[in-house]
């Protein structure tokens, strides 16, 4: 028995106030689908059900597309900049105050830590809100000409792995361009988009201009493909991106895509090894690695390797891996049965494939979705772990023995959303950030966020920026 | 890493080889722990392993027998209402005043710990720090509060640094010396405030435990900012490194401005999740503090009977 046990402290539950079911959010108000299908959504942490979800079918999707339409044309396009800031900044105030509410709900739905959905996501959900209600009156000052018209109606796809982050990013920036949305958020983890249509009624945004409907693939399918929208975005997996595409490149409709990564975490000999280390569990543990930017492929410089790897260990077996609810938890479950079949696929694949895998001691919960931290070592390019996207807990570590071969070894793969670069050395962090192909690179950091900073991918990560006045353009008729 | 020769070049060279701190990063580490949430049985046992970790300090121009007896009192039973709350770890006064300490601690098991060497600014002759020194263990110091000379150190001067450190460890005596195994505990004070930067604080950690030092310090508490968690917690990566590295294991002591027993905890957790727990105890980890006590005091009485009684009812020594 460890001497310093911490005793349990989950956060309490009595906060959320769970419905039994929920309806459709579209024109202002919940309402059933017109065919009365639903599905269930659990806590991956225990499979308790928590809430039946609507879900949305085709006439659903095109009533919820009809309402955002007129509400686009008589109500948010013709207000004033500033009027739809005060609505922003009015969602912003009431995502503070719900804050607690919203993370637990957040963190019970999609299995994340606590720790992490109050200190990261719902702060910078806020943050997303209070930036874009900033630019809703000053758009001629975006560089976009001297009276930037919004596109219409968005339809806007998200994933599970941050659910209401993802919303936020999506529907600030198109409110702020005054365009009104039909959001579908994943079929995982609805319920904070739900929660988030009752802030909008709370804040008395006008009926129509933000319109969510629950469901699976399906329900996205039809909403990307409804002729009646302008503009989509969509953040998830590189595979549906490119359907995606393929839909919608007949079409009048603007696509932005912010779709996966295999993101190198590169670490010199010269780096900060402490908080490389840091920055290493960040970058593949924050959120189970369920992260597109994850720093999933580690390169390190062989001179430091055995250091940096013995360190690495060490840290990991200090990980504490459970209840997502309890406030010292840092590794939280596994966002569903499908997620934790691919990523144990893809691990054993690894293995197969003659890499070394290893885990700290970790017991894993009976009931419910869990992987641990893991590492695997003796990783070539050429491996499946090394190329494929894995979305878990599962770290691949490569060596190098020159920037150039850092690089190299960084930009050969098919995706381009992030990298790391580990250095003291100022001259080299630049030498590399302008080489590397990807959207964002952190220095001597990793995982950071920023509603001013822009944010997407190269090559197969995707395509546009989210965030700052460059994710403005995504909404824009420019 | 290999062990440094005594001569200037290698002992610069390896200072400045040692990794790199981020600032950035280093903080932000300290902030998570920070968060952690310590409740019930786990607040309990470290309210309790912190009143065991207490350097119960007293440095003021004002002392006198009569305080320092007073302060005695206070480490040998801090709650006269409750006989289960644990010992402090040592009384630390200045010199002249350590004979009274040594008799009011004689046999109770509270250690008498020293401040020395031209304490706090250290700025006199090597004689007379080590004379200094001498005097503190001759009147019954078996610990040594040393100050590194921060201006060498910060003039690059490293080699005069580690030679007085080595000096003064010579001077806490043969071992035997105070009852203890290799002469009085040196704790090495790095004024970390006047350092300013962490990489500083990584190379002066290492330069103290390669010359010698039991124990490093942060702060004599006279400067600001004096102990802060993102010092403590490259101090306690040193250690953690020193250990791996050279197979002996060195205390770390934060003092000056830990108050709150919330304080306190966190400072426990971040050597629990970095240095690990084989420093979580009186022999490897300190707390320079005087009010710290009381609140831990009055925290553990909170814990224990479900109310908050006010600071009348604990004593103030």
């Amino acid at each position: 028995m460890p001497t310093f046990e911490y005793a349990p402290a989950p956060e309490s539950r009595s906060i959320v106030s769970l419905r039994e079911s929920y309806g459709l959010f579209i024109n202002g108000e919940f309402s059933p689908s017109v065919d009365g299908r639903a599905f269930k959504t659990i806590s991956p942490a225990t499979e308790e059900v928590l809430a039946e979800v609507t879900e949305a079918g085709p006439a659903d999707v095109d009533r919820a597309v009809t309402a955002a339409r007129k509400a686009y044309e008589q109500t948010w396009s013709v207000m004033p900049g500033r009027e739809r800031a005060k609505h922003l900044f009015r969602i912003a105030r009431i995502v503070q105050e719900r804050a607690r509410e919203l993370a637990v709900l957040e963190s019970l739905d999609n299995g994340k830590p606590i720790r992490e959905s109050r200190d990261v996501d719902i702060p910078l959900v806020a943050a997303h809100f209070f930036y874009h209600a900033g630019w809703a009156d000053k758009l001629e000052y975006a560089g976009y000409g001297p009276a930037p018209r919004p596109l219409g109606v968005a339809g806007q796809v998200i994933p599970w792995n941050f659910p209401l982050l993802m919303l936020a990013w999506k529907i600030a920036p198109a409110l702020a361009c005054g365009n009104t949305v039909v959001l579908k958020p994943a079929e995982t983890t609805p319920l904070t988009a739900l929660a988030f249509a009752e802030i909008c009624q709370q804040a008395g945004l006008p009926p129509g201009v933000v319109n969510i409907v629950t469901g699976a693939g399906e329900t996205g399918r039809a909403l990307v493909e409804h002729p009646g929208i302008d503009k989509v975005a969509f953040t998830g997996s590189t595979e549906v991106g490119k359907q995606i595409a393929r839909a919608c490149a007949p079409t009048r409709k603007k696509v932005t895509l912010e779709l996966g990564g295999k993101a190198a975490n590169i670490v010199f000999e010269d780096a900060p090894v402490d908080q490389a280390v840091e920055g290493i569990v960040n970058g593949i543990f924050f959120n189970q690695g369920h992260v597109c930017c994850a720093g999933s492929r580690l390169l390190v410089q062989e001179s430091v390797y055995s250091e940096v790897l013995a360190s690495l260990r060490r840290r990991l077996a200090t990980l504490r891996l459970g209840d997502p609810l309890d406030k010292n938890t840092d590794v939280g479950a596994i966002n569903s049965a499908a997620q934790l079949a691919k990523i144990r696929e893809l691990s054993e694949v690894g293995e197969a494939e003659g890499a070394q895998r290893w885990s700290p001691p970790c017991e894993l919960p009976v009931k419910g979705f869990w992987f641990p931290p893991t590492i695997f070592t003796g990783v070539s390019q050429a491996h499946r772990i090394a190329r494929e996207e894995i979305f878990g807990p599962v770290l691949s570590v490569l060596t190098f023995r020159t920037p150039a071969e850092a690089l190299e070894k960084a930009n050969n793969t098919p995706y381009g959303l992030s990298a790391g670069v580990w250095t003291e050395k100022g001259s080299l962090i630049l030498w590399m950030a302008s080489r590397l192909r990807a959207g964002v690179v952190w220095a001597n950091t990793f995982n950071k966020f920023d509603p001013t900073s822009p944010f997407g991918g190269y090559k197969e990560s995707g395509y546009g920026r989210e965030g700052g006045r460059h994710g403005l353009e995504a909404y824009l008729d420019v | 890493m290999s062990a440094p020769t005594q001569a200037v070049p290698e002992l610069r060279g390896f200072l400045h080889g040692l990794p790199g701190v981020d600032r950035v990063g280093a903080e932000a580490r300290a902030a998570t722990l920070a968060s952690r949430s310590i409740k019930t049985t786990a607040k309990q046992w470290a309210l309790d392993t912190a009143i065991s970790m207490i350097d119960l300090t007293t440095l003021e121009g004002q002392d006198t027998p009569g305080k320092v007896r007073a302060l005695c009192a206070k480490a040998k039973r801090p709650d006269p209402a409750d006989p289960a709350v644990p010992m402090v770890a040592a009384v630390c006064v200045y010199p002249d005043l350590a004979h009274v300490a040594a008799a009011e601690l004689n046999g109770s098991g509270v250690h008498v710990a020293s401040v020395a060497t031209a304490f706090p600014s250290g700025r006199t002759s090597l004689e007379v720090k080590l004379a200094d020194v001498k005097y503190a263990v001759s009147a019954g110091a078996d610990e040594v509060d040393m100050v590194i000379d921060r201006g060498a150190f910060l003039a690059g001067d490293y080699q005069l640094v580690f030679d007085e450190i080595v000096a003064v460890k010579q001077a806490c005596g043969p071992a035997g010396t105070a009852g203890q195994a290799g002469g009085a505990h040196l704790k090495v004070i790095l004024e970390t405030g006047e350092l300013v930067t962490l990489d500083n604080v990584r190379r002066a950690s290492w330069l103290a435990m390669l010359a010698g030092a039991d124990f490093i310090k942060t702060s004599t508490g006279k400067v600001t900012p004096a102990a802060t968690l993102p010092v403590t917690l490259v101090m306690l990566e040193a250690v953690r490194d020193f250990r791996e590295s050279h197979g002996r294991q060195v205390g770390v002591k934060p003092a000056g401005g830990i108050r709150t027993a919330k304080d306190a905890i966190r400072y426990l957790v971040l050597v629990n999740e970095t240095a690990g727990e084989d420093w979580l105890d009186p022999r490897w980890f300190r707390f320079g503090a005087s009010s710290l006590l009381n609140d831990l005091l009055m925290q553990r009485t909170k814990l224990m009977t479900g109310r908050y009684s006010g600071p009348d009812y604990f004593t103030l020594d």
